[in-house]
């Protein structure tokens, strides 16, 4: 691929990475935050298929159909179940509003070009300057998981740091080796599992899964 | 040359064209909404109509709101020549810089802002209260969303802008472009109390916030001011349009045939925006008001976003 085209895709793919991310913070409405969770997987695959296209190698485009199949499927589908489920529709009140949330958003991102510059000046190829992409949405997934009150928000928190985490590994090191990623992938997958039953049985047990309330023990 | 022309061609476009845009946009709502509509040229008529009747000030104002109907309609008229909306070669060229044109925008809504408090009655106040508050968010977002165009050319300058948007067209299509377009298209329906952020159509005390502010003035002082808003609206349409669609602008070195072909295109480009625009606002409703600085915010990150994509992806 000449870079004349990929240069382009791989900002637009990153663009659509960064936006995805940040816009979670702005929406309540849960199902439109697992909407842009699964748009943010589709980008992150594109973006390694892209890199896979640049360099020419077949076994890193199978990984980005494996971490588009995981990020932009199951893991959406498995978020969705659990809302169904759970029958909350809204992230009541974060912690910090939404508001205040996108102000903070705008210096994370500041903080990210600013942290990952050392990173940049090793290599400065366009796949690395995008590092501060991944940085920020690294950030901003930390910020969702401290700030939002709802399991599946502080859920979707915790997927979008992995996601960045993920894109920041293909970006700089065009991937981990596949063991690496398979065992991170099953992780991952496992943990939405558990944080789904947990998810319904906290439902079951108390009647709603607004964590702040859940801080005395109960029998 | 054809420099001054443009410039002279594209303020007489503005003046004249501005209340027809918002007649143009009155009337798409109407038959959106099922009802037949006034046709596009009431608004001059309404502007006529109010010129005649007699200047009335209300008792204890002061000359801080007679001045600000003229500031408003002067920044207004001075934005209009300099913002490369038919050519890139104004005359004015050294004023049409990003810092300027935000900071006359600005005068503009402050004046106004002042002349809403001096009546002393409540409306004029909680207007201009409100006013101020989404203009902290609104002044920052366009200096920004068109800075992030401005990294790519190297010059703060909106004719080298959008000079170089019309040599290089591909450059539009990216994150950093789109990013700035959406900001930019959002802090544009605010800073003209559009819906979801005003409703220029009611005079509801609990949301109003233009309306709420020009509620003392009456007669040619309302008419300059209703003027001097279709103005705003205009250049604020046309210089989105300039910056994400560039097309026809004349550049330097242009003919006289280009700058009429330009006009063509600049009139065509706001009536469609206009239209789009007065279509959106009949499937939306305003929003709450709390809820106004949430949206700026998020324009005022992507426009952020925009500034630090056009550093780390470049």
């Amino acid at each position: 691929m000449s870079d004349s085209v990929y240069m382009p895709l791989l900002d637009l793919a990153c663009g659509a990475f960064l936006l995805a991310g940040v816009l979670v913070l702005w929406r309540r409405d849960l199902a439109a935050i697992v909407r842009l969770f699964a748009l943010q997987g589709a980008a992150l695959a594109a973006l390694v298929i892209v890199l896979a296209a640049h360099e020419g190698s077949a076994g890193l485009a199978a990984a980005g159909v494996a971490v588009g199949g995981l990020r932009a499927g199951l893991l959406p589908h498995l978020m969705r179940r659990a809302l169904v489920a759970g029958g909350e529709g809204q992230e009541s009140r974060p912690l910090v509003n939404v508001a205040t949330s996108l102000l903070v958003a705008a210096v994370l991102a500041m903080v990210a070009y600013d942290a990952s510059q050392p990173l940049v000046r090793l290599t400065p190829t366009p796949a690395t300057q995008a590092v501060p992409v991944a940085l920020t949405v690294l950030l901003v997934g930390f910020f969702v998981l401290v700030t939002r009150r709802r399991a599946l928000s502080q859920v979707v928190g915790f997927l979008l740091m992995d996601n960045a985490i993920t894109a920041t590994a293909f970006l700089t090191a065009g991937g981990v080796p596949l063991v690496v990623e398979l065992g991170v992938s099953l992780d991952v997958l496992l943990a939405v599992l558990v944080l789904q039953v947990l998810t319904l049985r906290m439902r079951a047990a108390f009647g709603g899964t607004d964590l702040d309330e859940l801080r005395e023990l109960r029998d | 040359m054809t420099g001054l022309v443009g410039a002279v061609a594209q303020v007489v476009v503005v003046a004249v064209g501005s209340p027809l845009l918002v007649g143009l946009m009155r009337k798409i709502r109407a038959r959106l909404e099922g009802r037949v509509g006034a046709g596009v040229l009431q608004t001059w008529r309404d502007l006529r109509k109010l010129c005649r009747k007699e200047a009335i000030s209300p008792h204890g104002t002061g000359w801080v709101f007679r001045m600000a109907p003229l500031v408003l309609a002067g920044t207004a008229l001075v934005v209009a020549s300099v913002v490369p909306l038919v050519t890139t070669q104004s005359p004015m060229d050294g004023v049409a810089d990003l810092f300027a044109v935000a900071a006359l925008l600005a005068l503009g809504s402050v004046a106004l802002a002042l002349g809403g408090l001096d009546t002393g009655t409540a409306f004029g106040g909680m207007g201009a209260s409100r006013e101020v508050t989404l203009l902290a968010l609104v002044e920052p977002t366009i200096l920004l969303s068109v800075f992030a165009l401005s990294v790519r050319v190297g010059s703060t300058n909106l004719g080298e802008i959008v000079t170089a948007a019309v040599h290089d067209p591909m450059a539009v299509i990216s994150p950093v472009s789109l990013l700035a377009a959406v900001a930019l298209g959002v802090v544009t329906i605010a800073e003209t109390g559009r819906i979801p952020v005003d409703n220029p159509s009611t005079h509801l005390e609990l949301t109003m916030i233009h309306e709420a502010m020009v509620l003392e003035y009456a007669g040619p002082d309302l008419a300059l001011i209703e003027w001097a808003s279709g103005m705003r609206l205009f250049v604020l349409l046309g210089l989105l349009a300039g910056l994400f669609a560039p097309w026809g602008i004349a550049t330097a070195g242009a003919g006289p045939v280009a700058v009429v072909l330009a006009l063509v295109v600049l009139v065509f480009k706001v009536a469609v925006l206009g239209a789009g625009l007065a279509a959106g606002e009949v499937f939306m409703a305003k929003l709450r008001l709390f809820r106004i600085p949430e949206l700026l915010a998020g324009s005022f990150m992507l426009a952020l976003l925009a500034v630090a994509a056009s550093y780390f992806l470049a």
